[in-house]
């Protein structure tokens, strides 16, 4: 099979990028050292390719109403343009299609970003809800448009120095807000746990984008960083921490789902009706080695499974995300099986990291 | 980065040293470290540890991914580098100094046997493709 590339291939090849299969992408995983791109994000900034994922535009009378029904947050939470909210969009039965971020730009017009791997089923299922529920909505995958994230304490400064027409637009953002600035739609969201950017633009204009970034000393990050970085922040990794055999309230998920009010949506009656029997916490391990995902958790209250795990380049420790049986708290000491060994582990409150410092 | 002449090497990326006691020295090729990417822990053999040839004997873990290191030929294990504990980094640095264990093989014509630079170069190369 061959592998899709973004607009930024060759920009990652001619930087001295590795490049790896990521989930049928031709992606890069670092350019050097992954632990100095990790600091690099936490102390100054950097930059990543996620033009794999998909921007989607929900348009049309009524577009609050159809999200409110089709996702577990509650789109009526998002008043202010251009504010952002976080949510996973759950089947019926409660498994969670994916996590994404919506937008609300106007009372017509919603942009949401899903997941690579998931963007076709994603869209193919907002038609098909939107058939049924809202038949005047249009949905539409925005091909024509790249996505970079900039992130880091220094982020929004060299942005602005290389978009400074997007400036006055911009710097009164609050975290989890965007600007439509015409070619440029600026979001103060990330996946890094520090500040930043991410910017859609058109394809055509993302590789002299990355370059410009490149020349005011933002450096490029691979996904070996990225996915340390989420981790520390105790972002979830869906795929890993989630997917459509598990529910968002086993998934720690449960602050971004709104069970309390009169509002029906899809799922909800599932987890009303199954009230969850694990959670995802947080490990630190306390002998040396390395955490992974699918390693055994031993706990007082019976078994459970390494979600994500992984070094900490901050904490300098392994850490992980994991799904333990749910009278499992926090600062209980476990034991996780790697290879032949029984090792010890606690439990703490995630994240582990965010704005340049460690939390545990 | 080279692979050093007067070493001989393994399929699994190995390096072999022979030392003039009759010990050999072993540790992961730069190929190797430059695959796994930054060093993160190192779980070496115990001194006195039987080997089977191939046998899985320790583990290098980087941020990335685990993997085994595996005895290149039959022997008993005489040495494991401590520094590593601490530094695992220095098989990133220095892949052909930064040795994993040391041991004394059964029978050192297996060590001759093992592959040269030039053969280890180009079994690197047949995988790249």
């Amino acid at each position: 099979m061959t592998l899709k590339q973004t607009p930024l291939n060759a920009a990652h090849r001619a930087m001295g990028a590795k490049m790896v299969d990521f989930g049928g992408w031709d992606m890069p995983v670092n350019y050097g050292s992954q632990i100095d791109e990790h600091h690099q994000v936490r102390n100054d900034c950097g930059m990543f390719d996620v033009c794999h994922m998909r921007v989607v535009d929900a348009k049309g009378d009524g577009v609050r109403a159809f999200l409110r029904y089709l996702l577990a947050n509650n789109a009526d939470k998002i008043t202010i343009p251009g504010k952002a909210l976080y949510s996973a969009m759950l089947r019926p039965n409660g498994g969670v299609i994916d996590d994404l971020i919506i937008y609300f730009m106007t009372e017509q017009w919603f942009r949401i970003v899903v997941n690579a791997g998931t963007a076709d089923k994603d869209i193919a299922w907002m038609k098909e809800q939107a058939a049924t529920h809202a038949p005047g909505l249009t949905i539409t995958s925005r091909d024509d448009l790249a996505m970079v994230a900039i992130q880091g304490p220094n982020a929004r400064a060299k942005v602005w120095q290389v978009l400074p027409q997007t400036k006055a637009a911009t710097e009164g953002l609050v975290n989890f807000q965007a600007a439509d600035c015409g070619e440029y739609f600026v979001a103060r969201t990330g996946y890094t746990g520090e500040d930043g950017f991410e910017v859609m633009l058109p394809k055509e204009k993302v590789e002299a984008f990355w370059y410009d970034l490149n020349k005011v000393g933002v450096k490029p990050i691979g996904l070996g960083a990225r996915d340390t970085l989420r981790l520390e922040a105790g972002m979830n990794l869906y795929g890993q921490d989630m997917d459509e055999t598990v529910g968002p309230l086993e998934s720690g998920l449960a602050w971004t789902v709104d069970l309390k009010s009169e509002r029906d949506f899809i799922g909800k009656s599932a987890l009303l009706a199954n009230p969850p029997s694990k959670k995802l916490v947080g490990l630190v391990l306390l002998d040396r080695g390395v955490l992974r995902g699918h390693q055994k958790v031993v706990t007082p209250h019976g078994e459970g499974e390494i979600t994500s795990g992984t070094f900490s380049p901050t904490l300098e420790k392994s850490i992980a995300l994991a799904r333990v049986p749910k009278d499992v708290q926090i600062g209980d000491s476990v034991q996780v099986a790697i290879r032949d060994k029984m090792l010890a582990a606690q439990v703490v409150k995630y994240p582990f990291a965010r704005n340049g410092k460690g939390l545990i | 980065m080279s692979n050093p002449t007067d070493l001989k090497y393994t399929a699994s990326h190995e390096w072999v040293k022979k030392e003039a006691d009759g010990s050999i020295t072993v540790g992961i090729t730069d190929h190797a470290q430059e695959l796994l990417g930054d060093m993160v822990f190192v779980e070496a053999p115990a001194a006195g540890r039987k080997l089977a040839a191939a046998e899985e004997c320790a583990v290098v873990e980087s941020v990335k991914a685990a993997a085994d290191v595996y005895a290149p030929v039959a022997g008993e294990v005489t040495a494991a580098n401590a520094d590593l504990d601490n530094a695992p980094e220095a098989i990133n640095n220095e892949p052909y100094a930064a040795w994993i264990f040391k041991m004394k093989p059964d029978n050192m014509a297996d060590v001759d046997a093992l592959m040269d630079a030039a053969a280890y170069q180009a079994h690197v190369d047949s995988e790249a493709h």
